[in-house]
């Protein structure tokens, strides 16, 4: 079935569809929809799910964990102010490997207060353990909180996702999404059985004192189960293909085969950046993009491989690590090796500032110049 | 999960493969002794206790089993002196471990 909806509606619906068994979220701008369209149908009783009203951020994510630790299937959502007041357990979910979703509406941190698309807030959470996924539209936003179901509640794998839709861009903008039918999606997500969980029946202490006899050895589980999950994201995408038509990875290689320039990049911008390339093709510049979906695990050997083709390359950031650059393009020049193809750090977007075509293009543009530099800022007043 | 008990009670694991993925104990707490940082013990007078059950009532762990007299579980005490200090009729000394 097909419908036409805002990307916190495909949030939502995928919750939905994923049979999701305990809510708790607290309202936050643009994430807001989100949750008022599942404590509706909660009320309504047609998703039987329990929706846990809290007083925070905090204690939704807290609500979440106690509910995911018990067996139960749980999805939240927030955005900026509200993603950094779960920060303390954003750290917990994902050092007890609960595969939580939470579907975060990027917002720029305030202040400035701003209510607008900017990916501060959730590179901020890059080293709790979670899997970050960008989204470029509405189907990936459904698409992508599925799949993260099944990718985090695998064997090996027990980790949580932050999947991240921009303010919105897609948060409040209306697109055709292909919901499928619900039998396809329950053979594909059977329900959540953790091997571990509270129970009066085996009791055990969740995440009591951990000495640094053994605490060490649970981090090191932590990087291998990135390890694993870069394997099963690329495994259930295909799968993912099969049964629903779109298949996914940890990138998204855009006319990259033949490219001179290629730009990284994620979320909304991708695809605007998607038309710049296809325009430069038409003027004979060979210029190829670069998604990048998942943020952790960081898609080390799909950037090598592709980026090591091209002569030069530009790794566009709505979000900046002040006192150094881009978040991505940071990632992104660390795994290259010395070698590798001239790089371009561009920051752009901030605070929900438009990314043209015309924008993107200039930066296709810049790359040719041969004059690489780790920070450049788009479209800054003089 | 398999866990290798040491003689004092505490799991012994020597190998990652053998860890749970998440930081769960191996056991309840009958096998997770919580006692070991304690550095005075009470210790119940019984010609002076009443089996008034304040000092149950009153222990937050709880480490004290209702009893005639009432018994400190040593294995989860953990020395706070909450029982001592409320026990209406001086019924509970305070001992220093490791002497």
């Amino acid at each position: 079935m097909k419908k036409v909806l805002t990307g916190n509606f495909a949030a939502a619906y995928a919750a939905v569809a994923a049979r999701v068994q305990v809510i708790s979220a607290y309202p936050i701008t643009p994430q807001t929809t989100i949750v008022e369209i599942l404590s509706e149908l909660v009320a309504r009783g047609e998703l039987a799910a329990d929706f846990i009203k809290v007083e925070s951020e905090h204690s939704a994510l807290a609500a979440c964990i106690g509910a995911q630790a018990a067996g139960a299937r749980t999805f939240t959502a927030t955005s900026a102010q509200g993603l950094a007041l779960m920060h303390e357990l954003i750290h917990w979910t994902g050092r007890a490997r609960l595969p939580i979703v939470l579907a975060n509406v990027n917002r720029a941190m305030a202040p400035g207060w701003s209510i607008w698309a900017d990916a501060t807030d959730a590179v901020s959470e890059r080293d709790t353990g979670w899997m970050q996924i960008y989204c470029e539209d509405n189907q990936e936003v459904f698409d992508s909180i599925l799949m993260a179901y099944r990718i985090g509640e695998r064997e090996g794998v027990l980790l949580p996702t932050l999947v991240n839709l921009d303010a919105f861009f897609l948060s409040h903008t209306s697109q055709v999404v292909d919901l499928y039918d619900a039998e396809r999606i329950d053979a594909f997500l059977p329900p959540y059985r953790p091997a571990v969980k509270l129970d009066v029946a085996d009791p055990r202490s969740f995440g009591a004192l951990t000495s640094p006899d053994y605490y060490y050895e649970f981090s090191f589980k932590i990087q291998k189960a990135h390890e694993a999950a870069a394997q099963a994201i690329t495994e259930t995408g295909k799968e993912f293909g099969t049964l629903f038509g779109r298949s996914y990875g940890l990138t998204e290689a855009y006319r990259c085969e033949d490219a001179e320039v290629v730009l990284v990049t994620y979320g909304t911008i991708a695809g605007t950046a998607k038309v710049a390339a296809d325009r430069l093709r038409n003027r004979g510049v060979r210029a190829g993009v670069l998604k990048i979906r998942y943020f952790r695990p960081f898609p080390a050997e799909d950037v090598v491989r592709i980026l090591g083709r091209v002569k030069a390359a530009g790794v566009v950031d709505r979000a900046v690590s002040y006192g150094q650059a881009g978040p991505f393009y940071t990632e992104t020049r660390s795994v290259l090796p010395g070698a590798g193809p001239a790089l371009t750090g561009f920051i752009a977007g901030l605070g929900g500032r438009d990314v043209s075509v015309a924008d993107l293009e200039s930066m296709f543009l810049q790359l040719r110049e041969g004059k690489p530099s780790p920070l450049v800022w788009i479209g800054v007043k003089p | 999960m398999k866990p290798k008990i040491r003689k004092d009670g505490t799991v012994a694991v020597e190998k990652t493969g053998d860890l749970p993925d998440m930081p769960v104990s191996m056991g309840s707490m009958k096998s997770n002794k919580t006692a070991s940082w304690r550095s005075i013990r009470p210790v119940i007078v019984e010609a002076r206790c009443k089996r008034c059950m304040i000092c149950w009532k009153v222990c937050p762990e709880p480490a004290i089993r209702p009893g005639d007299p009432p018994v400190v579980d040593l294995d989860y005490c953990k020395g706070c002196g909450i029982c001592i200090a409320e026990c209406p009729f001086d019924a509970i000394d305070s001992e220093k471990e490791g002497k």
